[in-house]
């Protein structure tokens, strides 16, 4: 239930993020999810996409510095509450989100969550106990 | 191993007479043969005979470099220019360059010294060198050339550039032997694996003889796993000959200096006072045996310390220390005086980070600020900003501590650096100091 996640580093400069989105659009790569965590120094651009290990390449030959991390996807239905829910599950379990963010899904039914906690692999012991749904590989390319 | 044991371990009391013979001869032909040289010595008051003991040099003026772009081009030659074979120029960063030149004689001494040099650090006849120094007026080809020439060793001449070619010249002709400036050497590493997918210690590779710029322990220690050698520091200049004044042994504990042709001294680079024995100073070198162009107490700006006590290795000759700092690329920052040397040691020192850095000086209000690009490597990136900010904060507090002025440490993307092929340019001044 892991999801391949690809990270970049980016330095705060005119044209880096461009630069980056753009070399693996040329290549046809699709965005499923995205984020950026920012200092006033550098950025790390996070994304999901369908091919992470050929991103990963094109980058790279971009000059960029990248890195594949596991994380997982929860779906969650579109509503008030739904995250907290998720989240309160963690907490009990004494489980530490390190990132995460957000994107609703074409439907517009359900929110996606793409979560990074210090423990994954009890995160998703925990959720799939708790019966929530974590989204597979396969569900990730289809969105 | 020695080229001319007898020589390289000879008694210090022997090795005095010598040097004192020969401190005599130059002094008296220099007065007589370069007008330059007279002039000095009249205004300081000297004549040759005035020479009677070794300690008696330091009543002898010193040649500087803005001596040698005074008398450019050929103004410090002793010999008429149809003796001379082989001119070679130092790369004149500012003004004119130097010029040096070289009799028939003074090649041969060359060869010499560079032989002894190879032979030391267990180069031999079944060796193949791959020289990726400069050659042309840069010393640094042409000098070890002759040398491993001189010990019958396989010369690749390959000249500093072009390395895709470097690395296929390695792996193809199974070179045992390199020779390269220190940043070269590490960025041979970088791209023979990065681009060509080669791990370069596993070549043939075994000996590495590297100088022409500043470098560390660590760095040393980095070209020797990437390459699977060992790496050994060469010293010269071209005012004096080029490579081959002085090398390590394969005590890595210093480099022995060919005393017998260069006199070494250390002296206070602010009062010009010879300084005792295991003080840190700047080396003054004296060549004692060159025809075309003799040099007497030439300041090479270079800071080290010299050595007298018998090495492990069994020579007598003395030893210089690594060169520490030059009295040009020192660099003043709120009133105190750093060496680049010193923030690489600190970058290294704090694991995983590779190598590549850029020291940027601005004065934006009125006080100096220093700021050090470090590239990010695969390595240490973590897509966690915590992990990564750690690691900003840890170069800071240790370049901090290393060399007493807050710096501001900014990790930059990789290969955003300009990398080198020649010497590496570490220092952008944007200060406005006029």
């Amino acid at each position: 239930m892991k999801i391949k996640q690809i990270s970049v580093f980016l330095e705060n400069k005119k044209g880096r993020l461009y630069e980056a989105l753009k070399a693996i659009a040329d290549h046809g790569i699709n965005i499923r999810a995205l984020s950026i965590a920012d200092t006033s120094e550098f950025g790390i651009l996070r994304m999901i996409v369908p091919q992470p290990e050929e991103a990963k390449k094109v980058l790279e030959e971009a000059g960029f510095t990248t890195k594949i991390t596991n994380v997982v996807a929860v779906g969650i239905k579109d509503e008030p509450g739904g995250l907290a829910g998720v989240l309160k599950h963690l907490y009990d379990a004494d489980i530490n989100v390190e990132y995460i963010y957000a994107f609703v899904e074409k439907s517009g039914e359900k929110a996606v969550v793409v979560l990074r906690t210090n423990n994954l692999d009890k995160t998703i012991d925990l959720l799939q106990e708790k019966g929530v749904h974590l989204l597979s590989w396969e569900e990730i390319k289809e969105l | 191993m020695f080229w001319d044991k007898q020589l390289e371990c000879i008694e210090p009391e022997k090795l005095r007479e010598i040097q004192l013979q020969r401190l005599k001869e130059i002094v008296k032909r220099v007065y007589e043969k370069v007008p330059f040289y007279r002039k000095k010595f009249d205004e300081a008051g000297i004549k040759p005979e005035d020479i009677r003991s070794l300690e008696d040099i330091k009543y002898l003026p010193f040649t500087s470099k803005n001596d040698m772009r005074e008398a450019y081009p050929f103004g410090l030659f002793a010999v008429p220019l149809s003796e001379i074979v082989e001119i070679h120029t130092s790369s004149g960063t500012t003004g004119k360059p130097v010029v040096a030149g070289y009799t028939v004689k003074d090649i041969a001494l060359w060869a010499e010294v560079m032989a002894r040099c190879l032979i030391m650090v267990g180069a031999t006849k079944d060796d193949i060198v791959q020289i990726a120094y400069g050659y042309g007026l840069f010393t640094g080809g042409l000098g070890f050339h002759y040398g491993a020439q001189k010990i019958g060793a396989t010369v690749v001449p390959a000249s500093a550039g072009n390395t895709k070619r470097q690395i296929e010249l390695m792996k193809d002709f199974g070179t045992t032997f390199i020779a390269c400036t220190p940043s070269y050497a590490l960025y041979l590493a970088e791209y023979a694996k990065e681009e060509m997918g080669i791990d370069l210690s596993t070549l043939k590779l075994r000996i590495g003889s590297f100088g022409a710029e500043m470098w560390t322990e660590e760095m040393r220690r980095e070209i020797e796993r990437r390459m699977g050698i060992k790496a050994y520091n060469v010293y010269g200049l071209t005012e004096i000959i080029g490579p081959g004044v002085a090398h390590e042994c394969s005590a890595q504990q210093g480099l022995h200096v060919w005393e017998d042709h260069f006199y070494p001294e250390i002296i206070d680079p602010e009062t010009g006072e010879p300084l005792p024995e295991g003080q840190e100073g700047e080396l003054v070198l004296t060549s004692l045996t060159r025809e075309g162009m003799p040099m007497i107490r030439f300041r090479t700006r270079d800071i080290t310390t010299l050595h007298r006590e018998k090495c492990a290795c069994g020579r007598t000759l003395a030893r210089i220390e690594r060169i520490k700092g030059r009295s040009d690329d020192m660099i003043k920052v709120r009133g105190v005086m750093i060496f680049p040397y010193q923030i690489e040691q600190a970058i290294l020192e704090v694991q995983g980070v590779e190598p590549h850095y850029q020291i940027i000086l601005t004065r934006p209000h009125y006080l100096d600020e220093v700021e050090v690009q470090v590239e990010m490597s695969k390595e240490i990136f973590s897509d966690d900003v915590k992990t990564i900010e750690t690691l900003r904060k840890r170069l800071e507090k240790k370049i901090e501590q290393t060399v007493g002025v807050r710096v501001k440490v900014t990790l930059v993307e990789p290969k955003s650096i300009p990398r080198s092929e020649g010497k590496a340019k570490r220092i952008i001044d944007k200060r406005n100091l006029k």
